[in-house]
């Protein structure tokens, strides 16, 4: 299967983004690596042009956030196999430009929704490491108080709104919080994020509809990892060319590269202007990676080597780090210090999680109903 | 008291609680501009104007779930479907979220939504457009289901509804929009959720009937009466949660109990209270439990075939004087 022919201007950067696809998948065994450092330096010299526009503060915040993550997604990996987190458990490991790019750009007091892929949003907005990590344990003290688990992290302090567990569930219900909010008449916008699995849901297709026909102030964010668990995007998609799909509602849309944080948040501080100044709904089709399986129970035998060796190149925090250590912002010293926090805050999460105690076994019975 | 019609009483309920609350708004498809499409919302538009009377696009799986998430932040809103059919395409939105969201989240979003409309037969709609969705949604911890009988029922119990912080189904009964009763018309009238109804005092026969089943119940009651069987007839209006106690009391007394249902019997709402009767009573009764069900099978058009299909006066005499053994 070969791209379309005559790509849009959308897709035009996807088609640099990742000009092989699947038949390289098919011909070539390992990666070319003289052309992924070329592609490297590109996609650097492209960040570091946006690094102007933020102070150092915010930038090395912004890696911390992302090694947050992936350090996060590492121990949960190693919990998981130890058997201390069950369930399902899909982490996040290769999408954490996304996640901290989207949410550097809005406020506190807007809204956030996603899928179940949904640790790294939690960390970002601001729950708790050690809720998470509770929450994951089935601990009393997790964020959804041990009953949501992995794919149902909820904290209503910081207007996170879950983590939601049907393909695309998410995306009327953040469509109801943005209707809420011009009902009320207040400048919040919602970040509602999925994967590009969710596009093919007439959920989608209908909150696209409803949110342009009443103008509503929710950014749509598609986070474009390739794969609905184990089936590719050209085996699931006609026109695979996601923000496309705004046309057929008139709906504002932008494609960005989702390896880069810098440049996600700058296309969603841009959505949330729309959407807080006029009432304007956007879609985003963010094109990233995830370097693990789908859940901790997939090995992912479905993706060639080189595909992603050559997404590992394109590591959002190798890349990150590169821009800021040549920009001066970044030195080893620094970059160890934040190793070390990140380290220690994960330490703390985890035994506080390991010596939360299990939910009473009267709780089975309580928050079924609100007034009981 | 004034009389009123079934529609006249849920219109009125809806018009004093977007009145009474703000954060009350109705969305649905033909609710505004068209006045509903049984008009229920007759008039609304008008006196609340389209940021609280809402028209939708043919969307239900979409404008339930935007919704329920404006439940989740605040607003109260009272969803209409034209049918409870049309609500199959919603259940992914009312059962995944609605019913699950204040559990999962540990007890931090109820979610306070009313979702109507008429449920069960019509007049000869045929197969997709006359099911009876009770037990579906009844089925789901998290979700409130009701079911009222009569215009004054109608409008306490849909107040009620739109007050509760919790999801409800509030399923009306397009055959009975136009059946007239006498409604209070206190701004203050409400009747609680989970309290059935004793509908006529009996002592020889208990029989259970709901929505479009207790007027029958009653017209069978009252033939019954005149061949010497003194029957109760219990609306628990609510199905879940289900007054199971007034039920029993009532078994205790009479011994023989039927339960009358416009719905499919497999599965259904009589099974279980047949089941809870059965778990709670059952050294109380002289007979077995009987079902009066609406017959298993998808409902047909030609009219003679759609009577056979719901029960009706002489099936629940017959099913009365089974358990009495009087035949």
């Amino acid at each position: 299967m070969t791209k379309q022919a005559t790509p849009t201007p959308s897709r035009a950067g996807a088609e640099e983004a990742s000009s092989t696809g699947v038949i390289e998948k098919e011909t070539v065994e390992t990666a070319d690596r003289a052309q992924l450092q070329r592609e490297h330096e590109e996609k650097k010299a492209e960040q570091k042009g946006r690094i102007e526009e933020l102070d150092a503060e915010t930038l090395l915040k912004l890696l911390h956030q992302m090694i947050l993550i992936r350090r996060f997604e590492e121990k949960c990996a190693e919990s998981y196999s130890l058997g201390k987190i069950g369930g399902f458990c899909h982490l996040y490991i290769g999408q954490e430009a996304v996640a901290v790019g989207a949410l550097a750009a809005i406020r506190e007091d807007d809204y956030v929704l996603t899928s179940y892929r949904d640790h790294g949003h939690a960390l970002v907005r601001g729950t708790s490491p050690d809720e998470i990590m509770a929450e994951l344990y089935g601990k009393a003290s997790g964020c959804s108080a041990g009953k949501g688990g992995s794919m149902h992290l909820f904290d209503a302090e910081k207007n996170f709104l879950g983590g939601h567990a049907i393909v695309g569930g998410q995306i009327p219900l953040a469509t109801g919080v943005a209707f809420a909010s011009k009902y009320k008449g207040t400048d919040q916008v919602t970040l509602c994020f999925f994967g590009e699995a969710a596009v093919n849901q007439g959920a989608f297709h209908e909150s696209m509809n409803m949110a342009q026909l009443w103008r509503l102030p929710c950014i749509y964010i598609c986070e474009n990892n390739q794969y609905g668990m184990g089936t590719s995007l050209e085996r699931a998609m006609s026109l695979q060319d996601v923000s496309q799909k705004a046309c057929a509602y008139e709906l504002a849309s932008e494609f960005i590269d989702g390896m880069d944080v810098l440049a996600v948040r700058e296309v969603v501080a841009r959505a949330a202007e729309r959407a807080r100044k006029h009432y304007l709904p956007t879609l985003l089709e963010v094109r990233t990676y995830r370097f693990m399986g789908h859940s901790m129970s997939d090995p992912g035998n479905y993706r060639s080597r080189a595909e992603i060796e050559k997404y590992q190149e394109r590591d959002p925090i190798k890349l990150f780090t590169a821009s800021l250590r040549e920009k001066n912002i970044l030195d080893d010293n620094r970059l160890a210090e934040i190793e070390n926090e990140v380290r220690e805050a994960i330490e703390h999460a985890t035994r506080f999680a390991d010596e939360s105690p299990e939910p009473d076994p009267k709780e089975l019975y309580t928050h079924i109903y609100a007034n009981q | 008291m004034a009389v009123m019609t079934m529609r006249e009483a849920l219109n009125q309920a809806l018009r004093e609680e977007l009145q009474r609350d703000e954060k009350v708004f109705l969305m649905g498809e033909e609710v505004a501009a068209y006045q509903g499409a049984y008009k229920v919302s007759k008039g609304l538009l008008e006196e609340f104007g389209n940021k609280r009377v809402i028209d939708t696009p043919i969307t239900e799986l979409g404008f339930a779930g935007l919704g329920v998430g404006a439940a989740m932040v605040g607003l109260r809103p009272i969803v209409e479907f034209m049918t409870f059919n049309f609500s199959i395409l919603a259940t992914d939105q009312i059962i995944n979220s609605a019913a699950k969201m204040l559990y999962m989240s540990g007890g931090q979003y109820n979610i306070p939504i009313v979702f109507r409309g008429p449920n069960g037969s019509a007049f000869q709609v045929s197969s997709q457009h006359s099911q009876a969705m009770e037990s579906w949604y009844a089925y789901f911890p998290g979700i409130k289901v009701v079911m009222p009988s009569t215009p004054a029922d109608a409008k306490g119990l849909l107040k009620s509804a739109i007050r509760d912080d919790d999801p409800v189904i509030f399923l009306e009964q397009e055959r009975m929009y136009g059946n007239k009763g006498e409604v209070p018309e206190d701004e203050d009238f409400t009747i609680p959720l989970g309290v059935a109804d004793v509908k006529r005092e009996g002592k020889d026969a208990t029989i259970v009937a709901r929505s479009l089943m207790v007027p029958v119940a009653l017209k069978a009651a009252e033939e019954l009466e005149k061949q010497g069987v003194s029957c109760e007839v219990i609306d628990p209006r609510t199905i879940r949660p289900l007054d199971i106690e007034t039920i029993i009391n009532s078994v205790k007394k009479t011994n023989r109990v039927v339960i009358a249902e416009e719905s499919h019997p497999f599965c259904g709402v009589g099974a279980e209270i047949s089941a809870e009767i059965m778990e709670r009573a059952f050294d109380f009764l002289d007979a077995p439990v009987r079902r009066v069900s609406g017959a298993d099978v998808p409902m047909p058009y030609a009219k003679n075939l759609e009577k056979l299909a719901i029960p009706d006066i002489n099936t629940i005499v017959k099913a009365v004087r089974e358990v009495a053994y009087l035949d």
